[in-house]
């Protein structure tokens, strides 16, 4: 239980330090995932080796979950040389082995992620793909489209609906037609899961990876969860809801409290043995913070970096005709 | 003259050079259709690679739309060769996905036209992420099918996509001409780990096209990037690409025979990388320079050429302005009269060539 419940809070409380400054500016804008981490925690407690995930812009939480430490997530925030994608991605643009984004376009990560779960099942390696989405992207034509094809192709693809709420200012009442998610994938069977916590996410990932590993093809799940922040770092989320609301959720449903509650009454842990976590992982993300500010970025000689994996261009454009750019080679080729 | 297969054919040429006791390569060099020589270069590549597979509307019962495809699925079956529905924007983003994840996906579309539906993975997703992971996700898919007018299907099914594809960094885009092209430029792209769109065309696949033995061997692959001289000549340099090369070798051979102008005809073969250099070299023999396109003028791969030119040394070595010839500014009509003069011909191209060696553009272009 000790590593799962570290991890967890090594993500509440790293997203809420970063959330926490960059509210304040010192940290350069993002979308930020503070409590929606029980889905990514439970599921990726779940997960195996093999197995590859795809998200939207909410992606921080994952890309810690895949292995890239938090200076390379935080420092990616801030457009810092220390971060995975050496500050040329951006906050909405991590990524890791088995885990390809992070994806800017509303929607488009879907297609991806059956596309990804095309291949596992093309390789034949057992793997799943998990292609995550919000309760916005999931009025998007492209999904209904792959949708049809995971069906028919049986793929390994497990598409999950992370509901919040809210598609930037707009309640899912206000966007959808119908706000069962978990149905809307009409032959694709579908789970409703409560997002908030995250043993139900992890069960309901274990048994996503068990029915998709069977050929039985894809799953649906909707993750019912909550974003007490705004939808990015320029909404202060208060006009299209009440405090009132978030206050509620705060004090019912947060993932973090509930989680804590439930491991101390079952004498799992000590609140002393929380405590010091809770210290440590401060402690770790200030160091990460500070070191996010203070990085430098990559030299300009980056900027016509790993355009292409294999240039063929004898100059890369700049600005004008005098100011000529040469392509470099940064990225490690396998 | 449907060869089905690259075996088929090398055998079927190996026996008629056998039969007419020679090796040399003008004897042996066959005609071959341009779709034919797609097929042999997908076959080719798919026998080599166990990654390579192909999705894309009707690609494996139907043998492609055009043919492309014919006789894949029958070799390959379901697992590499994927009929998909009618979803453009879900199955280039599959594509896209698996390339991802390591796979290397060619996506036909049934004709580019329809790659608008899908233009968000083509760029968003396939362009950039090798940029945005700093090299941590390349991304080795192909995007064909046939591009540019075909006949009598009007606006929506008429156009080129060489300006818009060529614009965008990340992307490599061939536009091949001739049988050898095709199968060099398709077996490259194949082979790339960048995402190379290819752009066909409709009427040039049935068109046969000599092989040599050197392009019908299975390790033949052309260069990305390197324009190709498809007719030297003295007088003017005309740069073009697939079709556009058709019109422009029709007009040299007019101005050839009625007016003593040589042509020196540039195939570009690939639009992105542009092969600026070979143009340059051209236009330091020439003096002169016009350009032969069917897309739109406007930001079109002409106008690319020209500002290269206004912006380097080769500016210098112009006896005259440049002029480009285009499609016209329109939507594409359906009558077929309409259609005729929406794209260019090799009278206009005479009529471009002309004017530009003969000093008479003042004249001609006052309005």
């Amino acid at each position: 239980m000790a590593t799962p419940s570290s991890t967890r809070s090594t993500v509440g409380t790293g997203s809420l330090f970063a959330l926490g400054s960059a509210s304040g500016g010192a940290i350069a804008g993002g979308m930020c995932s503070a409590r929606q981490e029980a889905v990514a925690v439970g599921m990726q407690t779940a997960m195996r080796n093999i197995d590859s995930v795809i998200t939207a812009y909410r992606c921080h939480g994952w890309t810690y979950l895949m292995g890239v430490n938090m200076l390379g997530v935080l420092a990616e925030l801030t457009g810092r040389g220390s971060g995975c994608s050496r500050g040329k991605g951006g906050s909405m643009h991590l990524y890791a082995r088995n885990f390809y984004g992070g994806n800017g376009i509303v929607g488009a990560q879907v297609p991806l992620g059956v596309g990804v779960a095309f291949a596992h099942k093309y390789r034949g390696d057992g793997g799943v793909c998990f292609a995550l989405y919000g309760d916005g992207a999931a009025n998007q034509g492209q999904l209904f489209e792959v949708y049809n094809m995971a069906k028919l192709w049986d793929l390994p693809c497990v598409f999950v609906c992370e509901n919040n709420g809210y598609g930037m200012g707009t309640s899912v009442d206000r966007s959808s037609a119908s706000t069962d998610y978990y149905s809307r994938g009409d032959y694709v069977p579908g789970l409703w899961v409560d997002g908030m916590d995250a043993l139900a996410t992890r069960e309901a990932t274990r048994f996503a990876i068990d029915y998709c590993t069977s050929g039985k093809g894809p799953l649906l799940m909707e993750m019912e969860t909550y974003r007490y922040s705004g939808h990015s770092m320029s909404d202060p989320g208060t006009s299209y809801r009440t405090r009132e609301e978030v206050q509620e959720v705060r004090q019912t449903r947060d993932p973090i409290t509930s989680f804590k509650e439930k491991i101390i009454n079952q004498e799992l842990v000590t609140p002393d043995q929380l405590k010091e976590i809770d210290a440590r992982i401060r402690k770790e993300v200030d160091e990460a913070t500070k070191l996010s500010k203070t990085d430098p970025e990559i030299g300009v000689e980056e900027l016509s970096a790993d355009i292409y994996c294999n240039n063929l261009e004898d100059s890369i454009r700049g600005t004008h005709p005098g100011a000529p750019l040469k392509h470099i080679q940064v990225a490690v080729r396998n | 003259m449907a060869l089905k297969s690259s075996p088929v054919l090398f055998g079927w040429l190996t026996r008629l050079s056998r039969r007419n006791f020679s090796t040399s390569k003008a004897l042996a060099a066959k005609p071959v259709a341009v779709r034919d020589a797609l097929n042999q270069a997908i076959d080719e590549e798919m026998e080599k690679d166990e990654k390579v597979f192909i999705m894309g509307e009707e690609v494996a019962l139907y043998d492609g739309a055009y043919k492309v495809t014919r006789g894949l699925w029958k070799k390959y079956g379901d697992k590499r060769v994927i009929d998909t529905p009618i979803t453009e924007a879900g199955f280039a983003g599959i594509a896209v996905g698996a390339a991802f994840a390591g796979l290397k996906p060619i996506c036909e579309f049934m004709t580019f036209n329809f790659s608008m539906q899908a233009i968000d993975h083509v760029i968003n997703s396939a362009a950039k992420t090798f940029y945005m992971s700093a090299g941590k996700v390349p991304v080795p898919v192909v995007f064909r099918g046939p591009n540019g007018a075909a006949a009598g299907v009007a606006a929506q099914h008429s156009q080129c996509f060489a300006a818009w594809y060529s614009h965008c960094p990340g992307l490599k885009v061939l536009m091949p001409y001739s049988s050898e092209d095709a199968k060099g430029l398709m077996k490259a792209a194949i082979r790339d780990p960048d995402p190379v769109v290819v752009l066909e065309n409709e009427m040039l696949y049935g068109v046969p096209f000599p092989m040599s033995d050197e392009a019908l061997s299975p390790d033949f692959v052309l260069p990305i990037g390197k324009a190709k001289i498809e007719r030297p000549g003295d007088h003017i340099t005309v740069v073009c690409a697939g079709k556009a090369i058709d019109t422009a070798l029709e007009a040299a051979t007019t101005l050839a025979g009625n007016h003593g102008i040589e042509c020196e005809i540039i195939n570009l073969r690939s639009i992105r990388p542009l092969d600026f250099q070979a143009i340059a070299r051209s236009i330091s023999k020439t003096h002169h320079l016009i350009t032969v396109e069917q897309g739109w003028p406007q930001s079109g791969i002409g106008a690319e050429i020209c500002a290269r030119v206004m912006e380097s040394s080769a500016f210098f070595e112009l006896d005259a302005p440049a002029w480009r010839v285009t499609g016209a500014d329109v939507p594409m009509p359906y009558a077929t009269t309409l259609e005729a003069h929406a794209l260019p011909r090799a009278q206009d191209v005479v009529a471009a060539a002309t004017a530009v060696l003969g000093n008479k553009i003042s004249a001609a272009s006052s309005q």
